[in-house]
């Protein structure tokens, strides 16, 4: 299991700002280890995030050519038992509340598939219910039949249920950890199953072993005032990862939090700065994990990070149940910044020299 | 220059990789510019009925299509995927790559001699991706393999044949095209393998990434083209000692 106690030790002890000139020296190193990156994310200055990012923008050419993958989230559930106060499907908002249908789920994707796509993430609410589980157990299996890669962003399960959807044909796991502070963990999940800090960071694990390929962890941006050692720690946890399991393809999610309709908390804001440097210095720090960037974030800075560290992106997104063909006009459960139609992103992508892919893997 | 390989007589000693190019319309220019006969295809990257393009339809039906078993962590995934592939491109041209490490890329030599005596019993025409093993190679060659394609160095490094002392051995001893694939970053380290006597490169991130790929597959073409020219002359050798013009053993012999 990943060790969390020993991470907050090393952090602290190496919680330091360093000089332009030391910055610098860091970056002419062949190899940066965990020391240098709390360094590099500790340093503001724009020359050397400039220098940072040609390398970075190097480094993932080579791992993953001149690719931008894309994909595209559909929510097939809202309902909840879990009240995460950041979230707007959390139990304690009184929302209308419905899982799709089998033949909306089915037209759902097959307008999807039929816009380009071959990677769908399905996502849910926690919800721990017999019928909840048949249920996306259902939406992953008819999306087998129209896409290549079916990831899932559900509640945490344990390995037999793994295995069964990995049998209907998930072959990718989206599991946030939200935050690795086990006190801000455990205030901003007051109720539910997702309280259980230790059960969600196993199930990653729990998924490995049942055969999932790819796997794709992060944490919520601005939970913590202190998100650069969250972000830490997320790298830590995919670093443990990595060596674990040397076969598996991990990237992350670095998604910041986004206000929706009756928000009620105090966050922390986190910088296009701030947020532009976790993507490049880690790049340089995991070459080969791939970076993932979500409708969250506005269409002028996906564009901009394209071939700095980026893989990944979703387009066309919607956040409520059903959002794409759906006539019940639900809430969704944040608000997406870049709403450009598909054919747009598209077009930028080939602008900024780079190929749009929908393939990545082939369902087995 | 023509040369035979899994049963084709082919002109082009440079095959080329289209995972990680920048378009798929470049493809085409890139074959015609360099007249280029194999190019490889990762089988995970063919969509079935594609809305925005599949990139088998860039490449041209006279060229020779090896597709490859990429993102394979075992020889079971592999064996599906080459026999997936076949289905999708009726290409029997599998180059077996197994990666069983997503860090450093290399491929899994043991699980890759799997693979290809299942898919060389099933028809197919294995090229198997391998780290340079002697050893290795000589069981594929055994098993029925149209060629072995030992790394320069690992995938994507641009640092040429930093394997040579254990390519030169399987060059020498093994009877089926050796093709260097991997790490090559330079046409001088295409010209390299080639005047080591490899049969053909491979060739894909150096150009995919460069500033102008349809021209660095004309400067690798040229480059792949002179090795193989200077290795059929015969290379000369290198001398640690040059002919001195007075010698320094002249007396004894009367000079």
């Amino acid at each position: 299991m990943f060790n969390i106690d020993e991470t907050i030790k090393f952090y602290e002890l190496n919680d330091k700002s360093i000089t332009k000139n030391e910055a610098f020296c860091i970056l002419n190193k062949e190899e940066i280890d965990e020391r240098d990156y709390i360094s590099l994310i500790n340093c503001d200055d724009l020359d050397v995030l400039e220098i940072a990012a040609k390398r970075a923008k190097k480094i993932t050419e080579m791992y993953f050519g001149k690719n931008i993958f894309l994909y595209v989230p559909l929510y097939v559930s809202n309902i909840c038992s879990s009240g995460c106060i950041y979230c707007g499907f959390s139990c304690s908002n009184s929302i209308e509340r419905r899982r799709l249908k089998e033949d909306e789920i089915d037209r759902e994707m097959k307008y999807l598939k039929n816009r380009g796509f071959n990677s769908i993430l399905i996502l849910t609410g926690e919800d721990y219910s017999k019928a909840g589980f048949e249920h996306l157990k259902k939406a992953v299996n008819i999306a087998r039949g129209y896409f290549n890669e079916v990831f899932i962003e559900s509640a945490a399960y344990t390995y037999e249920k793994y295995k069964e959807l990995a049998l209907e044909g998930m072959n990718g796991l989206t599991l946030y950890q939200e935050t690795y502070d086990k006190g801000i963990y455990s205030a901003v999940h007051p109720v539910g199953k997702k309280r259980d800090f230790d059960f969600r960071l196993n199930a990653v694990e729990e998924a490995i072993r049942a055969g999932i390929k790819y796997i794709n962890i992060g944490c919520l941006l601005g939970l913590s005032v202190n998100y650069k050692k969250d972000v830490f720690f997320l790298l830590m946890h995919v670093k443990y990862l990595m060596e674990k399991y040397p076969n598996i393809e991990i990237s992350i999610s670095f998604p910041r939090i986004c206000p929706f309709e009756g928000i009620k908390f105090c966050y922390t804001k986190v910088s296009d700065l701030d947020f532009v440097k976790f993507i490049v210095y880690t790049r340089i720090f995991l070459k080969n994990v791939g970076i993932n960037i979500s409708t969250r974030e506005n269409k002028n800075l996906r564009d901009n990070l394209i071939g700095l560290g980026v893989t990944k992106m979703s387009a066309e997104s919607k956040t409520s149940v059903g959002g794409y063909l759906s006539t019940h006009n639900l809430k969704g459960q944040f608000e997406v910044s870049d709403d450009r139609k598909l054919e747009e992103i598209i077009n930028k992508i080939k602008e900024k020299g780079y190929n749009p892919e929908f393939n990545n893997w082939v369902m087995l | 220059m023509s040369f035979l390989i899994g049963g084709k007589e082919i002109n082009s000693r440079l095959f080329i990789g289209t995972g990680k190019l920048p378009s798929y319309e470049m493809i085409k220019s890139i074959i015609e510019y360099s007249q280029i006969d194999v190019v490889t295809v990762a089988v995970r990257r063919i969509g079935k009925g594609n809305t925005w393009g599949n990139i088998i339809d860039y490449i041209p039906k006279e060229t020779i299509l090896m597709i490859n078993t990429s993102g394979a962590r075992d020889y079971k995934e592999a064996v599906k995927i080459a026999q997936i592939g076949r289905e999708l491109t009726k290409s029997d041209w599998i180059k077996v790559e197994i990666e069983a490490d997503t860090k450093y890329l290399l491929p899994d030599n043991e699980e890759t001699i799997k693979a290809s005596e299942i898919l060389v019993k099933e028809g197919f025409k294995v090229f198997p991706y391998i780290t340079p093993d002697l050893i290795v190679a000589k069981k594929l060659e055994s098993i029925g393999v149209s060629a072995v394609m030992p790394l320069g160095s690992p995938i994507g490094t641009n640092k040429g044949i930093a394997a040579k002392e254990l390519i030169k051995p399987i060059i020498k001893e093994i009877k089926v095209p050796v093709i260097i694939d991997a790490g090559l970053g330079r046409p001088s380290h295409a010209a390299e393998a080639m005047e080591m006597g490899a049969d053909a490169c491979l060739i894909n991130t150096a150009i995919a990434t460069s500033n102008d790929p349809i021209k660095m597959t004309k400067a690798f073409k040229m480059a792949v083209d002179a090795g193989r020219s200077a290795y059929e002359i015969g290379v000369l050798q290198e001398k640690d000692y040059a002919d001195a013009s007075s010698p320094l053993t002249g007396f004894l012999r009367g000079v």
